[in-house]
Parts: structure tokens; C-alpha cells; sequence
């Protein structure tokens, strides 16, 4: 069985100010989300891990697709997140496949990266949002790049789909001020600072 | 204190049958909200410092009271995650002061321990927005059947000068885990990782 993705949608922002000095650089967030049919949908079934492998093209597929929006140039992300939102059909734990496809495809193509990918996930209605978290792609605690996108598509999951989603960024909140660890004192060793 | 409060808010989720499967014992999961008043509404204020002590206020604050919503002991609890609205005469930068420099030590406090990162996410919105709550283990960020969220919205806020904080507390992980990886028996909790 493969996976049967009905739509994909892609969103990009480009952020230039929030109320003060425009920044040098805009901070640029891409998601893009797959509308899959969910093979587990509307029954209680035990054994569900292997569909993590079937979602392993996807992933690759997504990643690369965000690599793309954000200029082709993997060396200038450095921030991620991922989500799904199970269509009401389905089960929470059905989300949880998306944790291995979704964020080793991320990694793997943004080459070293080091920390963990933050998410979230929710059974949820057509048009349900997500608030996907972002954090820095090697290191969790940067502080300026704590952020979120919020991503929905509309008409979907339906009760037997999901919505996977992966997103990625360049740069720190637009007028990041608060402190704490920097990108560019990062170790990047252990993924966290 | 240092924060004006509006109100208080908290939820209590408990999941006692999933797609036809009893859960016992039921999973928890509880969201502590404030709405409190922003006071750089409205125009752009450089030092954030007096957002970052509320923080500290509400880490404490909020923390205690999702604990007490669960009915349990702090060394209970499993797994956490933090999330501000901003209503829109603020800015996104004014929930990063309340969350990330001085809110994690004393929700840390409340709930005896804590060695992960405090999972995190903001948005501006308006009345009634709702926001997805991220959850981690609180000890070991890679326990995988804690991967979760808890959607929250306050009906009335925020309004365009206020902020939402919410504070999110578990005592246990998804219904029915079963994709594998770390467990919370297996996880040391040293390292905040694994």
C-alpha cells in the first residue's frame, strides 16, 4: 500500500517589520502541508508503524519542496517544526507517525542539523488550524528563534485524512529582543545550545 | 505583582475511550490561562524587561494551579508545553519576553523538576483565537509517546491590550501509544533529552 496524498499546499511568508525598523534580512517561514488519506480511519487497529516507512518519500518530498521556496540554499534555514491534524475519523496516535518520516527528511536535508524538531498535533475539522512551533534547527534554546506558524487547508483533513505538515524558516523573530542564547554562539553539539 | 490578571482560566481534558478502546487509567492533560493586560499595547517599547518578570509571576502562578487542576503531586506530572496570544495592538515579541527568558525556572519549581525545554508557541490573535499547545516530557524531550498538544482558547480575550498565557501540565503521555521510540519508564531524565 501506498500513501494517497489528495492535495498538498504550500504557504510562504516573508516578514518585513512588526511596528519597528524594518530588518536587513526578512524573516521567511515556508509550510508546506499534505492532505493524506489515513489507512487506519474509522476502527482500532494495533499494528501502525510500518505506514511511518510509506511516509518517508513524502517527507523527503515536502523537505525538499521547502528547501526550494526559501531560495535553494539548505545552509540558510535554521529553524523547523511539524505537525499533523488527524481528520475525525481517525485517532490521535495515527499523528504520531508523522514524528519519524517528517523530521529525519528535515534533517537529513538540512544537513547537520542537530535538535530534536518541536511539534503538535490534534484531531480536527475541515479547516481546523495548527499553530506549528519552530525552534532552531541545531540548537533548541536559541531564544530568538522560538517562533510558531499558524497553517490550515481549507476543506480539509476529511473524517479519513490527515493533514501532515512540515515547516521551516530563515532567521530570528522579526524584532527579536529578549535575550538568551544567540545563533551565532551556538556549539551545535547536542542539539539543545 | 507585576501583571494586572483580568482572569483566570483552566481546563481539565481527560480521555477515558479512544476509537472504542478504554483508557485506564484515563490521560490528563490540564492548560492554566491568564489574561492579563499588555502594557506596551500600542506602541513599540524596546526594554521588555517588566514582560519578562510577569513571566516569571505566571510560570509560578500557572504552573501551581494546572498542577491542582490535575488533583496531583508535582513529581506526578509528565509532560509540559507554554503558549501566549497576543491581542493586536500588541506585538509577537512581547509573548517571547513573557515565555522564554524567566517563565521555565519557576514552573520547573512548581512541578519539582524539569529537565527538558519547555516546548513553545505564539501567535497574535483576537477574541476567542484558539492555539495549539505543543507537549513534551518534561524530563526527556525525546520520549516519543509524549509528543503531544492541547488546543485552548479564552471566549473573551484577548482584547487588543491584553495577552493570554497559558501553561500546560500532564500526567501521562498519548491515549494509546504505540509508534514506538523512548518511553517515559525508559527515559533517565539527566540530560533533558533522552
Amino acid at each position: 500500500m501506498s500513501v494517497n496524498v489528495r492535495k498538498k499546499l504550500f504557504l510562504f511568508e516573508e516578514v518585513f517589520h512588526e511596528g519597528g525598523a524594518p530588518a536587513d534580512q526578512p524573516l521567511l517561514i515556508a509550510a508546506a502541508a499534505a492532505v493524506v488519506t489515513n489507512p487506519f480511519a474509522g476502527r482500532y487497529v494495533e499494528d501502525i508503524q510500518y505506514f511511518m516507512d510509506e511516509l518517508k518519500p513524502l517527507g523527503m518530498e515536502m523537505s525538499h519542496a521547502l528547501i526550494q521556496t526559501l531560495g535553494d540554499d539548505a545552509g540558510r534555514i535554521d529553524g523547523f517544526g511539524k505537525g499533523a491534524i488527524i481528520g475525525s475519523g481517525g485517532e490521535l496516535e495515527h499523528g504520531a507517525l508523522w514524528h519519524v518520516p517528517g523530521g529525519y527528511a528535515m534533517r537529513e536535508l538540512l544537513g547537520d542539523s542537530k535538535a530534536i524538531v518541536p511539534s503538535t498535533k490534534k484531531v480536527g475539522a475541515l479547516g481546523a488550524k495548527l499553530d506549528i512551533p519552530i525552534t532552531h534547527s541545531n540548537a533548541s534554546y536559541v531564544r530568538s528563534h522560538f517562533n510558531s506558524f499558524e497553517v490550515s487547508v481549507p476543506g480539509a483533513p476529511r473524517h479519513d485524512e490527515m493533514v501532515l505538515v512540515l515547516v521551516m524558516s530563515c532567521g530570528p523573530r522579526i524584532h527579536a529582543r529578549v535575550g538568551g542564547l544567540k545563533a551565532n554562539e551556538i556549539k551545535g553539539e547536542d542539539g539543545l545550545r | 505583582m507585576k501583571a494586572t490578571v483580568r482572569k483566570y482560566q483552566t481546563v481539565v481534558e481527560e480521555t477515558l475511550r479512544e476509537i472504542g478502546i478504554d483508557i485506564d487509567p484515563p490521560t490528563r492533560k490540564a492548560t492554566a490561562m491568564a489574561v492579563i493586560a499588555n502594557p506596551f499595547a500600542g506602541h513599540y517599547q524596546e526594554d521588555l524587561s517588566l514582560l519578562m518578570d510577569i513571566g516569571a509571576e505566571l510560570g509560578d502562578i500557572l504552573g501551581r494551579k494546572a498542577v491542582a487542576a490535575l488533583g496531583i503531586d508535582p513529581t506526578e506530572s509528565q509532560s509540559y508545553g507554554k503558549a501566549a496570544i497576543v491581542g493586536s495592538r500588541g506585538e509577537l515579541e512581547h509573548a517571547a519576553a513573557i515565555l522564554h527568558p524567566k517563565l521555565g525556572a519557576p514552573l520547573r519549581a512548581a512541578l519539582e523538576k524539569g529537565a527538558a525545554l519547555v516546548p513553545s508557541v505564539k501567535k497574535m490573535g483576537d477574541l476567542g483565537s484558539a492555539i495549539d499547545v505543543p507537549l513534551g516530557h518534561k524530563d526527556a524531550a525525546y520520549v516519543r509517546s509524549h509528543f503531544d498538544g492541547m488546543e485552548v482558547r479564552v471566549s473573551d480575550a484577548p482584547r487588543a491590550d491584553e495577552i493570554v498565557v497559558c501553561v500546560a501540565v500532564t500526567d501521562s503521555g498519548r491515549p494509546l501509544p504505540r509508534v514506538g521510540g523512548l518511553t517515559h519508564e525508559d527515559a533517565e531524565g539527566k540530560d533533558g533529552l533522552r
